[in-house]
């Protein structure tokens, strides 16, 4: 990474090297800068030739401006690609240097940046330091904090990373609608089930991002995408660590609560050790001491939580007992869902592995990882035939087979796209569907279960 | 509204990009690409506080120089001109200031900036930003960009001048 960034394109000051000259060469006209005598600076265009041989620049001198041979001269090149609406293309080179005989200018020191070599989110991200130095600083200067702000919804919705409770909805939805296929269904506790189920999930995504923010992950991992790399809301300066804890104490007491009326209303010990196990479980995660995603057992975790725990919790709430049918259904949101957070952790894996937090992708190559990927991914429909086979799920289940292609894509997308965060993320989308597909013809073959039950 | 003459107007109000140069600690130039807005004989920039070292360097010294000189930015006007003149920076509230000042004008140039705008929420320190009012003193006009020819200088008027 170091390497890369004492390059002209990545945005970091560095001492001239040859590769600087050659770039600059490709620029049709350069931008010659000084500070003249009254304060003011000057800046005027002229042409130019390289010699990067010579390590010089030798500029067309400019009429009637003389570039001054006793201090310091700036040359940048500039570019841009105007497009329908704006532009692309962006890049520029900025060399410091001194000039000789009015037009020979060796230069010194180089910066630059080009955004085909660095993304500008990325640019944007390194950039972050900045912009909190900046803020701090200007909240001193007028006497008052000045902080980032974005609108209460948008920020409710990055705090808590609010799209990720689709995953929240496959297992909780699947486990009332096996109850049901059961004959147990009570429309208002399933609502209290969806409710309790979701502010757990979210009370989970911000204690992942409080201690994430404060084990420097988050700061560390300069590709964060719309799947990857947390809300980000301390490391901008949104939110405090602070108000993270009390939002995160808040959605747990919510679940909590939820969760206790349902046991009161269910009266099943069965369901509040579920709970206290999910709770548990949701907090070591990423919290002391166990930090289970540090140590590579964060997709355990998960399938784990989003499997059995949510799947069973839901049945639970509705039948009052355990039975082997969502036990079995369970392992498949549970392996789909681990498969989300296994692939999500691609991006995220320098950053990672810079802050101690050894997931399974910083662990593992690329080839293991994708080839686990597959088996995961196979695994999770494996499941299905063998419940089917085994007489514990219901034969209409089979349909989830036809999301199988899907997998497959996403298996294909992680060989071109495993190391460019940005490109990934349609894999990781495609990544998300495939729960979300697959969940829902489960829901779709119990509906038909259900219906034929009632028919027969 | 303003003195500057016509033809650097024009390429103010066509160009897509400028070259902004502030001053740096020991009286380094430091040139910084930036899309050049025009009204009312002011000349507005703006500048993410992610990428707020420039302004930085203005608070220290207002003296500031901004060139316009890529006919590819222009549509093709070969005009050049340099600007230079004292900077203000106006970031009371980086997160709305901007918007009630230059926002139409940016739009106008950049139209795309809208769509950023809509995702807001995926880049919400690029949107804090501070406005940079640069009040033109003197101007060096290159027609057809001919930087081999001396440059007409054109000053403000006395009571323009910051």
């Amino acid at each position: 990474m170091t390497a890369t960034l004492t390059r002209s394109g990545t945005g970091s000051a560095h001492a001239t090297t040859a590769d600087d000259l050659e770039r600059l060469a490709a620029y049709p006209h350069v931008v010659v800068s000084w500070v003249a005598d009254d304060g003011f600076p000057v800046s005027v265009a002229t042409t130019f030739q390289t010699d990067a041989t010579a390590g010089i620049v030798v500029l067309a001198a400019p009429t009637g401006l003389a570039i001054p041979t006793d201090r310091e001269v700036g040359v940048v090149g500039s570019h841009i690609h105007p497009v329908p609406g704006g532009y692309d293309e962006r890049r520029y080179l900025q060399l410091w240097g001194r000039v000789e005989d009015g037009s020979r200018f060796t230069p010194s020191r180089a910066w630059g940046w080009d955004e085909a070599e660095m993304p500008f989110f990325e640019y944007s991200e390194r950039s972050v330091p900045q912009s909190r130095r900046y803020l701090k600083q200007l909240s001193a200067e007028k006497g008052r904090t000045i902080r980032p702000r974005l609108s209460p919804f948008w920020l409710a919705l990055r705090t808590t990373r609010l799209p990720f409770l689709s995953a929240t909805a496959v297992p909780v939805l699947l486990g009332i609608a096996v109850a049901a296929s059961h004959g147990a269904f009570t429309w208002w506790t399933a609502l209290l089930t969806v409710i309790g189920a979701s502010f757990a999930h979210l009370a989970i995504n911000v204690t992942n991002d409080i201690f994430d923010t404060l084990s420097g992950a988050d700061d560390a991992n300069p590709n964060p995408t719309q799947f990857s790399g947390g809300s980000r809301v301390a490391v901008y300066d949104l939110v405090s660590i602070r108000g993270l804890v009390l939002l995160a104490a808040g959605l747990y007491a919510a679940a909590a609560a939820i969760g206790l009326v349902l046991v009161v209303v269910t009266e099943s010990i069965t369901l509040l050790w579920i709970g206290i196990a999910g709770i548990a479980l949701g907090l070591a995660y990423t919290a002391p001491p166990l930090k289970l995603v540090y140590r590579g057992l964060g997709e355990l975790a998960v399938a784990l939580g989003f499997g059995p725990i949510m799947l069973l919790g839901a049945y639970v709430v509705q039948t009052g007992s355990l039975a082997w049918e969502p036990v079995v259904l369970s392992l498949v949101p549970g392996i789909l869902i681990s498969l989300i957070l296994f692939v999500n952790e691609i991006p995220d894996r320098a950053g990672d592995a810079q802050a101690g937090k050894r997931t399974l992708p910083v662990r593992l190559s690329p080839n293991v990882v994708r080839t686990m990927y597959l088996v995961g991914g196979i695994g999770a429909f494996g499941v299905i035939v063998v419940g089917v086979t085994g007489g514990l799920l219901p034969w209409p289940t089979l349909i989830a087979l036809a999301a199988i292609p899907l997998v497959l894509r996403v298996h294909q997308g992680l060989k071109v796209h495993y190391d460019s965060p940005y490109t990934l993320m349609a894999v990781m989308g495609a990544n998300v569907n495939v729960n979300l597909i697959v969940g829902g013809l489960l829901l779709v073959a119990y509906a038909v279960t259900i219906v034929a039950m009632q028919l027969s | 509204m303003g003195w500057l003459p016509a033809p650097v107007e024009e390429l103010l109000d066509v160009a897509l990009v400028g070259e902004l140069t502030v001053v740096g600690r020991g009286g380094r130039p430091i040139t910084h690409p930036l899309i050049p807005l025009y009204h009312s004989g002011r000349i507005y920039l703006h500048s993410s506080t992610l990428f707020s070292k420039k302004l930085e360097h203005i608070k220290r010294e207002p003296r500031v120089a901004l060139s316009i000189s890529d006919p590819v930015a222009t549509k093709g006007n070969p005009d050049r001109v340099t600007i230079q003149g004292t900077a203000r920076l106006i970031e009371e509230d980086p997160h709305a200031d901007w918007e009630r000042l230059i926002l139409d004008l940016w739009r106008r140039k950049e139209p795309s900036i809208d769509d950023f705008l809509k995702v807001r929420v995926a880049l919400p320190l690029f949107f804090e930003r501070s406005v940079i009012e640069i009040t033109p003193e003197r101007c060096l006009f290159w027609a057809e960009g001919r930087t081999d020819r001396a440059p007409v200088e054109t000053r403000a008027p006395a009571r323009e001048a910051a």
